[in-house]
């Protein structure tokens, strides 16, 4: 970022705006401005909008130790640039309100209802602030995220409301699903409401995996971190483990080996390959073509069998670490690699060329669970199911990490939104993956996989954002005494969530599972 | 893979064996995740993918505990989901087993000692078999279901804990009196 971009940001607001704006500064790709409260929402909202930003990250930080005031912050990244506006705002210790983002962009709903749950920063002007992961029979006016809050508190059960859509009109009924489902998946609720066939809205509520791992990982030394991290969501292991060793390197500026850039690509695309094989799979089954199904689960368990072989894990955890990766790929490695994946390419072509041949398949998959691009849009929706809405995007490209500056691959965009669409994205990128993964393995450099790092120094921020199969996520870090101040973690469920509300609108109640598989979302990751 | 493939096929027979014996039929089991990273669940559902394929060895997930003899539970029972998980435990009939299933559901692992998680199953629930791993292999859940079954037999012979005398229990996993049962 620029001198010349901020100012033609700050010149390109209203006066009121732009006199709002305290302090400025540079660092890297990275502007911060620190801004009135009363402003904030605006220029958030006028960067969002003129500028075609996307929304990355709304967060607090319990500051009050430190400055007496709570921080405000949002993040956006600018279109087509690899830079970022940080705002950051003063929240006061007593007067815990704040005017509300949301109406500006409306993706900061869900933002604002967890900053209310976790610091009691109310945003006023929010239309519905009610509870997001703490609900139930938490007690009111207790927040975990605030620093005078111990983590292993036990906190009293006190039974509260929790306020559902109401829906109503003739013949129009409401079914509950879950928490606890049928199948073998992460638990959440859901409420439909059909009139007839089609579903005329779906409300999700979501929250009950909430672990507290924002409040664990403040007590957890940056070294430990990097285990909680791989256990953020499971099945993205690597790529949440990557974006908080990125960022703790990050704090510390530290340079990591070139090799171990390649070898983080490389385990980023086989994770990348074998959750699209299940997506694909499951999107498969939900329509009940089990043998296609069946194809794409025997070529997952092969994936996770190399990545076993490559590593000792099937999720390919323990392999990042501060500074590196613990372990490179050797030789036998590498040629057991490139065999597996020509094994893998070729039958997933006849998987693929299975499914597109089944025309029962292919009605199913067509024009159901239609997410539009203004939708996508305004939803900030990341990853492969924004891609097949049109939206081009792709941290991988667009903010280059590891390696993948280094190399060559296409971001495949669709434009219809539908199951189909997201199912041809997916395909597309594991051939994406596939290639990726060659081209490092001849051009990953000899040398070391791993250095040492210095602890970070304490109040520094840093943030890093991955492309993880499910597309965008974050990790930004306050530094403290060697651990985290802070450490938001945003997956990109806690965007993508938010389709589902919409795509499934006018589809029918069995399209349901194939439109969830679809977006292939992380409950785990969103309730943290 | 050929040497594991030999080592799965020897333990999915023998529990078979095991399964024939205590039921006369398939082994029915039912997942719960009470806050699990995921990953536990990824390797649960690997077990009925074609290269585990358990239901060839007499063990079925089924959809609803109404129709299970064993309950699977992954996660360290998130303050969130321990109303869900107990409602599933009551309507799973007795003599159930519960399967403590990962490190987490063992102990509370990484999570343990947080306001929102609770320090293992069976500080809610009386456990039958611990899983440890993190997440255990499908391998290593295939036998930690046969010392499950082992167990079933034992406890034919004892009186078990039933849901009944559970409900009288107001011990709740988060050590203050609450109403979710
Ligand atoms: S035991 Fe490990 S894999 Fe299983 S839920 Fe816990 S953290 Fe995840």
């Amino acid at each position: 970022m620029n001198e010349r971009l901020m100012g033609e940001i700050i010149a390109s607001m209203e006066e009121e705006l732009a006199n709002g704006i305290k302090k400025t500064g540079i660092k890297g790709n990275h502007v911060w401005m620190t801004v009135e409260q009363s402003v904030f929402p605006k220029i958030a909202g006028h960067i969002h909008n003129s500028w075609g930003a996307t929304l990355v990250s709304m967060h607090a930080v319990d500051n009050r130790f430190i400055s007496s005031d709570y921080k405000l912050c949002i993040i956006l990244a600018l279109k087509g640039e690899d830079d970022f506006v940080t705002l950051v705002t003063s929240v006061d210790s007593k007067d815990t309100v704040f005017p509300s983002v949301t109406p500006e962009i409306f993706s900061a709903d869900w933002y604002e209802r967890e900053i209310n749950d976790m610091f009691g920063l109310q945003a006023k002007g929010h239309p519905d602030l009610k509870p997001l992961v703490l609900y139930d029979d938490w007690p009111e006016g207790t927040y975990p995220l605030r620093k005078d809050f111990a983590a292993d508190s036990r906190v009293l059960r006190i039974p509260r409301p929790y306020n559902y859509r109401n829906v109503e009109g003739e013949g129009v009924f409401v079914i509950p699903v879950g928490p606890v489902h049928a199948g073998v998946i992460e638990p959440g609720h859901f409420r439909f409401s059909v009139a007839g066939e089609p579903i005329i809205d779906l409300e999700l509520r979501l929250g009950y995996v909430h672990k507290g791992i924002e409040k664990i990982s403040e007590r957890m030394p940056y070294s430990k971190g990097v285990l909680l991290a791989e256990r953020i969501s499971g099945d993205n292991s690597f790529a949440h483990s990557l974006a908080y060793c990125q960022a703790v390197e990050a704090l510390c500026n530290a340079k990591v080996p070139e090799r171990s850039r390649f070898v983080r690509c490389i385990f980023s695309e086989l994770e990348r390959i074998y959750n699209h094989l299940g997506d694909v799979g499951g999107i498969a089954l939900d329509t009940a073509f089990s043998i296609g199904a069946q194809h794409a689960y025997i070529l997952r368990e092969r994936v996770m069998d190399i990545n076993d072989l490559l590593t000792g894990s099937r999720f390919l955890r323990g392999v990042n670490c501060l500074g590196g990766v613990w372990k490179g790929i050797d030789e036998r490695g590498r040629s057991k690699l490139i065999e597996r994946l020509v094994m893998v390419k070729l039958d997933f072509q006849e998987f693929y060329d299975e499914v597109i041949g089944t025309p029962s398949v292919m009605d199913r998959l067509e024009t159901t669970g239609v997410l539009s691009y203004e939708a996508a849009k305004d939803l900030n929706i990341v990853g492969p199911g924004a891609r097949a809405s049109g939206i081009d995007r792709d941290v991988r490209r667009d903010h280059p990490y590891a390696a993948y500056r280094d190399l060559s691959f296409k971001v495949p965009i669709l434009t219809q939104g539908d199951v189909n669409a997201r199912f041809q994205v997916k395909s597309e990128e594991i051939f994406e993956s596939i290639s990726i993964i060659e081209q490092a393995l001849s051009n990953m450099p000899e040398g070391e996989p791993r250095i040492d790092i210095p602890t970070p120094e304490p109040g520094r921020t840093a943030m890093s954002l991955v492309e993880s199969p499910r597309g965008e996520l974050l990790h930004w870090i306050v530094s403290g005494e060697g651990k985290p101040f802070r450490h938001k973690i945003r997956d990109a469920s806690f965007h993508n969530w938010r389709a589902m509300e919409v795509a499934v609108l006018g589809n029918i109640v069995p399209d349901f599972p194939l439109v969830n598989k679809s977006f292939s979302l992380s409950y785990s990751g969103n309730d943290l | 893979m050929s040497s594991s493939n030999d080592e799965l096929e020897r333990s999915g027979r023998q529990l078979e064996a095991r399964i024939k014996k205590a039921f006369g039929r398939s082994l029915a089991i039912r997942e719960v995740d009470s806050g699990s990273c995921n990953a536990c669940e990824v390797e649960v559902n690997a077990l009925t993918n074609p290269i585990f394929d358990i239901e060839r060895f007499g063990l079925h997930i089924v959809a609803s505990p109404r129709h299970a003899d064993a309950l699977l539970v992954t996660g360290p029972v998130a303050r969130n989901m321990e109303h869900a998980l107990m409602q599933t435990y009551l309507a799973t009939p007795d003599h159930k087993i519960v399967i403590a299933t990962g490190a987490c559901a063992c102990s509370g692992g990484i999570f343990k000692d947080c306001y929102a998680t609770t320090n293992g199953l069976d500080k809610l629930l009386p456990v039958d078999v611990y899983i440890p791993g993190c997440p255990p292999r499908p391998q290593a859940i295939i036998q930690g279901l046969m010392v499950a079954l082992d167990k079933m037999k034992e406890k034919a012979g004892h009186s078990t804990t039933s849901s009944k005398r559970l409900l009288d229990n107001d011990n709740g996993a988060s050590g203050v009196a609450h109403d979710v049962f």
